[in-house]
């Protein structure tokens, strides 16, 4: 974490784990349960989360919610013309999501390409019957006509800020953080 | 025309003089030689002096000879003509150049002969000697009429690019020319050992891919060579030699007193297979660029004396021949314009001194060939070589006179150059 | 780190780090080949051109694939290298597909070095799938992938590659990437297939194929190109498979759970006898073709840089 950027702390490890659980009921409720239920974690944030939501949704259902995890680089919209490929991660998603109710999960909200390049490439793996999306943060700015259905929180920001967020099992903590670039 | 040359150091290894003095040449021969010749001329009659050349700084050296050049004339005229190949030998300080007769036709007949001097005499530039084939169209099956082609003005004998593989063949021609005072250049290489080779075969050539071409398959062609030199009381000169074996042999052959003689070229002693992993075809030569070793064994060989020349090899190639893959592209460096600068690495190295370098592009090979050359000696040829020791300059394949642009020392810096080609009096070359 | 390498022309050009990163790239690609919808939108408009002057199903079927699933435009362009030394250079076929603006030129020649030439002549990225008796780059990573993904390591296993070293581009690359990867590579076969000075590769060379069994960790077997009996590097091919084939009792003298390769495609009962081959417990033959194309995609991902 750079020095000579104005970072600010916004929300905690308690506030993260109050919007995640939060959101898993929200997720329980709108879906009326688990059934035909799964998460889909977007590389490399959104699966941290996504696990963690898994870990709330099985607690509260006594049942094990599958997860798959999504790497969207091979979809991005700028990849062909980018110029140094990004490092690939791994897709895993072992099960059919054939008329399945996909919840997928991402830390940030921001353009709405991501979640674009994420919806065409679970339209490759089958049909599922619904995509939610479920982030953590939504920081505004769309560019693409796309929604969350589960928001942790609202986060305003100006195009000049950058939000991150910092997760136990990436950076050793957990918070998120608004930094103005300088 | 007249022409007083003053203030250079002259070396004339065959009158053993390194020293400054002035040279007087007139109609075509040299006239005068001496340290006080300019205040002589100057006083009796200097109406006669056409013109006087301060050289402070130069060499003077007799002209030099490259026994060993690749003109492709008749046949070949998109990689050389003769008058490009002599515009390229004064240019790089050849007074006198020797052809193999490699052309199409290949040089086996009077007719062939006398088409080259009569274009060379045209081009009238460096003398030009061809030599003629040893068997009917190179194939090493028939003898050539050596007696005709003698007379027709051929200086040597040679298959040159295809070995003579028939031993007996060989003994004929070695005993045949001796007698008729022709020496005989051997290109030895053993086809069948070579067969299919692109490169020094070694470390290099497997890891590259490239098949090899061992170094037995010239040293087994040099022994034999030797073998039926000295059965036969005869003579051998043995072509672009590039192997530590080859000079081992020869050096033995030259101990127990054998009439053997031997040249190298420029890029035997400056280039290894080691630079041939770029793939780029001008690296490509036949015998091939060898090992870090065998090139030190040829500085010795140039050292001591058993290697009595250096000639360039020059063989041009055009475009269509070199800029294709590997195993396709022709074998050949085009080095007229090069020789001189690489051959002065020597004396910068200490592997020879100058009249020691002198004596291998000029006095030896005019020996072996039997030219009445190759020397300052007040009553010979005008062919005088100018050479700027200190010359720095870069190789520039586009301002070759030459046609074949085949060289791996492009962009090369190079120190010391001819700036002055003098052939029967006449400057045919003037790079000052 | 970022992939900086404009072509793929051999694993000696490769750094550690490089490899690593094609194989850990190619690891993420090996999941799509194994979808319903076998493609991606990565490379949609991008133009691949497959330039074969060499026939070869294999090689050629698999970039075809790699292309594909990626969403290129994948276009194969079969010379024949005779027609080549008669008239159209290799410059000139450059200069015309470099005309056509494609972003990757796959090629295939039987001369050592002819992707070095067109990539000294075109600007677009060249992938060696094999030159001659030089290097083939993607079999070895493909080697390497499998060794990897079956040992969990290359380095520190011992590696015998069997047979005709002195033609064999499998067997240089893979020398090369075993060697970097920290494997410990032996060789083996008549020494008139030895070429002079391999040693200086870092390996250790016998002439008998058990001498380079022992212990082994993989053994790599090469294919035996029947013409060369021609050039009189073996004597008949009765007595070739005699003492150089891998079979039933020689594989003993390896490690227990020693796996099985080659390249393809195999003379059975020459270097390889038939129940070895198609012995699923110890061949990894077949995972060899799956990994080829997860390299080649992987390859073609980390090559096709956009416009600058």
């Amino acid at each position: 974490m750079s020095k000579n950027k104005n970072t600010k702390i916004v929300m905690d490890k308690d506030g993260i784990d109050r919007c995640l659980t939060r959101i898993a009921y929200e997720i329980l409720e709108k879906n009326k349960g688990m059934q035909n239920l799964v998460l889909v974690g977007i590389r490399t944030g959104g699966v941290y989360l996504a696990q963690r939501l898994q870990k709330k949704i099985s607690d509260i259902e006594r049942d094990k919610i599958p997860l798959g995890i999504l790497d969207v680089t091979l979809y991005r919209d700028d990849i062909s013309a980018s110029n140094k490929k990004p490092r690939l991660g791994e897709t895993k998603i072992n099960f059919s999501l054939d008329d399945k109710v996909v919840v997928l999960v991402d830390d940030v909200l921001f353009t709405g390409r991501t979640i674009r390049a994420a919806m065409d490439a679970l339209i490759d793996f089958g049909r599922p019957k619904m995509i939610q999306l479920a982030v953590l943060i939504d920081r505004g700015h769309r560019e693409l006509p796309i929604r969350a259905d589960f928001i942790g929180k609202n986060l305003p920001s100006s195009l000049w800020e950058a939000v991150r967020v910092d997760l136990v099992e990436k950076n050793g903590v957990d918070e998120v953080v608004i930094e103005e670039e300088s | 025309m007249k022409l007083l040359l003053t203030g250079a150091r002259i070396i004339d290894p065959a009158q053993n003089i390194d020293s400054r003095m002035d040279i007087f040449l007139e109609d075509g021969k040299i006239a005068k030689i001496g340290t006080d010749i300019s205040k002589s001329l100057k006083s009796k009659s200097s109406e006669k002096i056409t013109k006087i050349i301060d050289l402070t700084g130069m060499i003077i050296v007799p002209g030099l000879i490259d026994m060993h050049t690749h003109l492709r004339e008749p046949g070949f005229e998109y990689k050389e003509t003769i008058a490009s190949g002599v515009a390229a030998a004064v240019a790089g300080g050849f007074t006198s150049i020797a052809c193999m007769p490699n052309s199409n036709p290949v040089n086996d007949n009077r007719s062939t002969t006398e088409f080259i001097r009569r274009k060379a005499a045209q081009a009238a530039l460096a003398n030009v000697y061809p030599i003629g084939a040893i068997s009917k169209d190179s194939a090493g099956v028939k003898l050539t009429e050596f007696w005709d082609l003698k007379e027709a003005g051929i200086v040597a004998l040679s298959d040159d690019g295809k070995p003579v593989m028939d031993a007996a063949l060989m003994r004929r021609a070695m005993e045949y020319g001796f007698s008729l005072q022709l020496p005989v250049i051997s290109h030895c290489e053993d086809t069948n050992l070579s067969g299919g080779g692109l490169m020094n075969e070694g470390y290099y050539s497997t890891i590259l891919g490239l098949s090899g071409i061992p170094g037995i398959a010239e040293e087994a062609m040099v022994a034999r060579d030797i073998l039926i030199a000295e059965f036969t009381k005869t003579s051998i000169h043995i072509a672009h030699v590039s192997t530590a074996g080859s000079v081992h042999l020869i050096r033995d052959a030259k101990k127990r007193g054998l009439k053997v003689t031997a040249e190298t070229a420029p890029h035997y002693f400056t280039l290894t297979d080691e630079s041939l992993q770029s793939y780029d075809t001008n690296f490509k030569v036949n015998p091939p660029l060898r090992s870090e070793q065998d090139l030190k064994a040829i500085k010795e060989g140039l050292a001591d004396s058993t290697i009595d020349v250096i000639a360039c090899d020059h063989a041009p190639h055009g475009r269509t021949d070199k800029e294709v893959e590997f195993e396709y592209a022709a074998n050949g460096i085009s080095g007229l314009e090069t020789s001189l600068a690489l051959s002065l690495n020597l004396i910068l190295d200490k592997t020879l001194n100058w009249p020691e370098l002198i004596a291998k592009m000029s006095t030896n090979p005019a020996r072996i060939l039997n030219l009445p050359k190759g020397t300052l000696e007040a009553g010979a040829d005008a062919d005088i070589t100018v050479i700027d020791p200190l010359l720095q300059w870069t190789v520039d394949l586009q301002t070759f006179r030459s046609r074949g642009k085949n060289s791996p020392f492009n962009g090369r810096r190079m120190q010391g150059k001819a700036v002055l080609t003098i052939v029967g009096g006449e400057i045919k070359y003037d790079g000052r | 780190m970022k992939f900086e390498k404009k072509d793929i022309l051999g694993i000696k050009d490769l750094s550690i780090d490089e490899i690593n990163l094609i194989l850990e790239t190619a690891e993420s690609f090996l999941e799509i080949s194994t979808r319903k919808i076998k493609k991606v939108p990565t490379l949609r408009g991008k133009t691949i051109i497959n330039l074969f002057y060499e026939a070869s199903t294999r090689t050629r079927t698999s970039f075809e694939i790699a292309g594909k699933r990626l969403s290129a435009d994948t276009i194969n362009i079969s010379a024949s290298t005779s027609s080549v030394v008669k008239g159209e250079t290799l410059i000139d076929t450059a200069r015309t597909l470099e005309a056509m603006n494609p972003d990757v030129i796959v090629i295939r020649h039987s001369a050592s070095g002819a992707p070095h030439i067109l990539a000294s002549l075109v600007k677009q990225s060249i992938i060696n799938a094999g030159d001659g008796a030089h290097e083939h780059p993607t079999q070895a990573l493909l080697d390497m992938m499998t060794i990897k993904e079956r040992k969990g390591k290359i380095s520190g296993l011992k590696v015998a590659i069997i047979g005709d070293i002195e033609h064999s581009r499998v067997a240089r690359s893979n020398i090369y990437g075993l060697s970097k990867m920290g494997a410990h590579v032996v060789l083996a076969g008549p020494a008139t297939m030895l070429p002079r000075d391999i040693e200086q590769m870092g390996t250790k060379v016998f002439s008998r194929i058990e001498d380079a069994l022992v212990d082994a960790d993989v053994v790599m077997m090469l294919r035996i190109q029947l013409e060369r009996q021609k050039q009189n590097i073996f004597p008949s091919l009765r007595e070739y498979s005699q003492h150089y084939c891998l079979n039933r009792s020689n594989i003993k003298l390896a490690k227990k759970d020693v796996i099985v390769m080659h390249p393809g495609p195999i003379n059975r009962g020459v270097e390889i006898s038939p129940d070895i081959a198609d012995d699923p417990s110890c061949s990894v033959i077949l995972d060899q073709v799956n990994k080829g194309v997860a390299v080649r995609m992987a390859l073609l991902y980390l090559l096709t840089g956009g416009s600058e």
